[in-house]
């Protein structure tokens, strides 16, 4: 019970059975922040996997044809008109994004407090960018395409109904968690320049980070099954 | 263990984000070349679930965490599965009430590749 040592040398069934019993913090060696928020994360995930199966079943049980993503989503471009452009443009912002948080996160752990404040800020310039052409991505959906929450707008119909329902509930629910996390980036960013987490070892960084990997890991689920299948 | 944070060196991270950048492209190529079938949705998962895998694993720092948080953070979502596999024998179901009961054409059924086939067609490609 007292043993606080934590070897890597037993198997990982002994070391988990050992941690689970051993009457003190279960997740040793990591701050409570941190298991909050995988915690938070678990809890998320149930819900965009929620969002995902029901946009599964509306699929798999409409009986009329589904938009073609491809044509519904493609970028006129000099004329020319180039399937997806946009979202392979947002997809790479937000992996460009992630990159730069997890830099932040490595220079947190070496206390270099502006270095981490200017990676966090260019991941919150990053995400604002991506949540702005979300936004114009959803009003060429809504004014040229007609798409509405259910159905379409007069004289316009690309299909099954219940595209437009589902694609803004999906999207839109990731946009929101984009948007709260560029706020997030910003004040923890701000928070640590000003020297709130001195006295700590900038684990608030990585946290900070496990949210934004995060909506970069919704993100490509998303793209698979929104956008590509 | 705890003072020490999760530090590692910055290249594996630089090889993770140019990884993600390179799937990204391999499944946009997918959706380019109009890939059909089968292999376009076996693709379009292993690039995702490889994708989701590397976040996960380097970015998110699973990888390195003890197997206590492993184990407590990745087993229940395996309910998700669960619960994608109930629900996809119930859609199957729905879907073809709709079609002998309620007298819709079955004819097309959702699945993107047809889709493809019939847009292409339709322009005279």
């Amino acid at each position: 019970m007292t043993d606080t040592t934590l070897s890597t040398q037993e198997s990982i069934f002994t070391s988990t059975a050992r941690d689970w019993s051993s009457d003190m913090t279960t997740f040793k060696g990591v701050p409570w922040g941190k298991a909050m928020m995988w915690i938070f994360l678990l809890s998320d995930t149930f819900i965009f996997t929620c969002f995902l199966v029901g946009y599964m079943v509306m699929r798999m049980t409409v009986t009329e044809a589904w938009p073609v993503a491809s044509e519904v989503f493609a970028l006129t471009v000099w004329g020319v008109s180039v399937p997806l452009l946009l979202i392979a443009i947002m997809t790479f912002i937000l992996i460009t994004s992630s990159g730069t948080m997890a830099m932040a996160v490595n220079m947190g752990y070496q206390r270099r407090k502006w270095a981490v404040f200017w990676l966090m800020l260019a991941t919150a310039l990053l995400g604002a960018s991506f949540v702005g052409m979300q936004c114009y991505e959803w009003s060429k959906l809504i004014i040229d395409e007609g798409i509405r929450p259910w159905g379409y707008a007069p004289d316009h119909d690309l299909g099954a109904p219940q595209f437009g329902s589902i694609f803004f509930m999906v999207t839109g629910f990731h946009g929101l968690h984009v948007s709260v996390g560029v706020i997030y980036l910003i004040t923890v960013a701000i928070r640590v320049v000003r020297g709130k987490y001195d006295h700590t070892n900038f684990e608030i960084v990585e946290i900070t980070g496990l949210y934004w990997h995060f909506v970069d890991l919704v993100w490509v689920f998303i793209f698979a099954f929104f956008y590509l299948w | 263990m705890a003072t020490e944070g999760q530090q590692h060196p910055i290249k594996i991270y630089f090889l993770i984000w140019l990884l993600l950048f390179v799937l990204s492209f391999f499944s946009y190529l997918v959706d380019f070349y109009h890939l059909e079938g089968n292999l376009r949705w076996f693709l379009i998962v292993v690039f995702m679930l490889l994708k989701a895998g590397f976040i996960v694993a380097i970015f998110m720092h699973m990888k390195w965490e003890r197997f206590a948080l492993i184990f407590g953070i990745l087993t229940p979502p395996l309910a998700l599965v669960v619960l994608m596999f109930l629900m996809a024998i119930e859609s199957d179901y729905a879907w073809s009430t709709r079609v002998v009961y309620m007298g819709e054409d079955p004819a097309p059924k959702p699945e993107s590749p047809s889709h493809y086939k019939k847009s292409e067609e339709e322009k005279g490609h």
